[in-house]
């Protein structure tokens, strides 16, 4: 098939636009990183890490970096933890409510995450407590726990029940049997979770507006409250930073899990 | 088989399995010897599996009690039960390698590393598959991972073997040769087995005791010969072979015989194992492969068996044998399969059929 019709050459072109449109803004990004002067001009004036030194010095940015680190981190371990629970209770188990609980869970998803952010505030200030490190945790928890949930559970229901029962009638107890026989089998799904989790934590501005404080900002907040004074190069370096690991830990992880699972689904 | 005076290894008593409003299997009595192969044989449906999941522990009776070695295991959880479980799909476990699979029981049972090198490699050259230590699960073919399901279950020396359908998943040639396997090995370790199936081949050619069960109740159990020469109810002699029906009513009775008038007017002498008297309206049940035919100017009848006329209505060469279908008067005709001692007879031929007394088997009609 050599030869194309004009519809092709014009499908051709518009995808091409369409990946200019949504990537362009972020490859100007990584290479005004490089820009060695104060404002960003085309073409540059030579290559410079100016900027990522400056960032690097800047203490309020790795406090930000730090606590972003930490919460998503978190925020992995929490959600995973609790949506494998959940995911077993809801495909192993028969329960009454089970359907209503489960769209419970789900609908963080599709709650704009502004009525979320309030809502946790005004819980929170019906609770009279603080705003603290905490909140954001529960918050990111809620943010996340769907997509773990959802992942979990679409592995979960491939993995036959017979295996489980099979592991049980050979001698191994409930706990010995999901340790030996469904975690390894749903560890691929955990993986993704965890990465979903650390991502969408690592990124989320919209929610975490509301929840953050002084001492525990994450760096889109930090990002966003530097935007209000100036548009330094600095937020530049910053953001190529961000992209590449957003980018990297889920590209590693997969890397990483293919290299490692003799199980291949 | 075991003389009676041992207590069965697993018994049923009472057994009765609701799945909310429906009943799977309905009030259930039933012993099963040690050393023995027993197998639930009925259709889809009939209850057989959710018995064998009974006994493993993987569904609760709803009412009644099962013990094995005498003792009331209700309420021990399944994997105290020290019992060798064979699925349908085998259930290998995908990430572990054949070595594991087989060590897998024992990894819970206070073995000795050493022990359970040396116990997996017998089990492994039991099912005569040494030698695959190393390899996937899905590196093995189905009659492979079979063998290593197996060895699995046995490695662990199971008061109980519990086979649910196993040899349904592999294609025909490999289902015989793998039947005769699960026998000998059976055989050879002596393990009492449960065996669920709704193939009558294998139920008939392996067991020591089949358990007929339809609807989840009960319709006949006792040896091979037993179901198959004289089964107890229309249904039994429906699901085993091939099977010819026919309505009759006892005209005389002597000692051991009688005689009944079936539809055609024609009066047939039938061994009287039922005790049945004049006036009973039976249904005469006699195995397609029990007739004999013959061409009708050649036929001289044997004293003391049962024959009649026909004609060939159809019939279909399956090369070792015949299967004939014989229009005998009006709306009724008798199904044959014929050895084909004679020669093919053509449709539209008429035959003589005889058929010995003691291979008509009477039941009260339903």
């Amino acid at each position: 098939m050599k030869s194309f019709s004009l519809g092709w050459h014009l499908i051709r072109i518009y995808t091409f636009l369409i990946y200019v449109f949504m990537f362009a803004p972020i490859v100007v990004v990584i290479v005004l990183a490089f820009n060695p002067k104060q404002f960003g001009i085309f073409p540059m004036e030579g290559v410079s890490l100016r900027w990522f030194i400056k960032l690097a010095q800047n203490e309020s940015i790795i406090d930000a970096f730090q606590n972003s680190l930490i919460l998503g981190s978190l925020t992995a371990v929490v959600s995973t933890a609790i949506g494998i629970l959940a995911a077993m209770a809801f495909i192993r188990f028969d329960f009454p409510g089970k359907n209503t609980l489960n769209t419970l869970l789900l609908a963080p998803i599709m709650i704009p995450e502004v009525v979320l952010g309030v809502s946790l505030l005004l819980f929170l200030r019906w609770l009279q407590q603080p705003k603290s490190f905490a909140l954001l945790l529960i918050g990111h928890v809620v943010l996340t726990l769907p997509y773990v949930l959802l992942i979990v559970q679409a592995r979960l229901v491939g993995i036959k029940k017979e295996y489980e029962e099979a592991a049980k009638t050979l001698g191994a107890n409930a706990f010995q049997t999901f340790r030996d026989v469904t975690f390894p089998l749903l560890l691929p799904a955990i993986m993704a979770g965890a990465l979903f989790s650390f991502t969408i934590s690592f990124d989320d501005i919209t929610a975490t507006l509301f929840w953050a404080t002084a001492q525990n900002q994450t760096v889109p907040v930090k990002i966003f409250s530097m935007l209000r004074n100036s548009i330094s190069p600095e937020i530049n370096a910053l953001g190529a930073v961000m992209i590449v690991l957003t980018i990297a830990t889920p590209l590693l992880a997969g890397y990483l899990s293919r290299k490692f699972s003799k199980f291949k689904p | 088989m075991v003389s009676g005076d041992r207590q069965p290894m697993v018994q049923f008593k009472g057994i009765l399995k609701r799945f909310g409003k429906v009943t799977a299997v309905e009030k259930m009595d039933f012993d099963i010897e040690e050393g023995s192969l027993v197998t639930l044989l009925g259709p889809s449906g009939c209850g057989k599996t959710t018995l064998l999941r009974m006994v493993a522990g993987l569904e609760e009776p709803t009412e009644g009690d099962i013990f094995i070695k005498g003792k009331r295991v209700n309420d021990i959880p399944i994997h105290k039960r020290n019992l060798g479980m064979i699925f349908q799909n085998y259930a290998l476990f995908p990430h572990k390698t054949i070595f594991d699979n087989v060590a897998f029981g024992l990894k819970y049972r206070n073995v000795s590393k050493a022990q359970i090198e040396t116990k997996v490699t017998r089990a492994l050259e039991m099912v005569r598959l040494p030698g695959v230590e190393k390899r996937m699960p899905s590196q093995l073919s189905g009659g492979q991972q079979q063998r290593i399901a197996m060895a699995r279950a046995i490695v662990i020396e199971p008061d109980v073997l519990l086979m649910d359908e196993p040899l349904s998943a592999l294609d025909e040639n490999l289902r015989e040769a793998m039947r005769r396997e699960v026998d000998n090995l059976q055989q050879m370790l002596g393990v009492t087995t449960i065996f669920v199936t709704h193939d009558q081949r294998e139920a008939l050619s392996m067991s020591d005791k089949i358990l007929v069960m339809k609807d989840g109740r009960k319709q006949q159990e006792g040896n091979p010969e037993s179901v198959y020469n004289e089964p107890a109810n229309h249904f039994v002699a429906d699901f085993l072979g091939h099977s010819n029906f026919i309505a009759g009513e006892v005209v005389g009775v002597d000692d051991n015989h009688v005689n009944v008038r079936i539809e055609t007017g024609d009066i047939l002498l039938a061994e009287n194992k039922g005790g049945f008297s004049r006036g009973d309206r039976v249904e005469m049940i006699v195995r397609a492969q029990r007739f004999d035919a013959f061409p009708k100017a050649e036929f001289q009848p044997t004293a003391g068996l049962n024959h009649f006329q026909g004609h060939i209505k159809d019939r279909s060469y399956m090369g070792g044998e015949v299967s004939y279908f014989i229009e005998l008067g009006v709306d009724r005709e008798i199904h044959i399969i014929s050895m084909m001692r004679t020669r093919l007879y053509d449709i539209g031929e008429a035959v003589s059929i005889q058929v010995a007394p003691h291979h008509c088997h009477l039941i009260p009609l339903e």
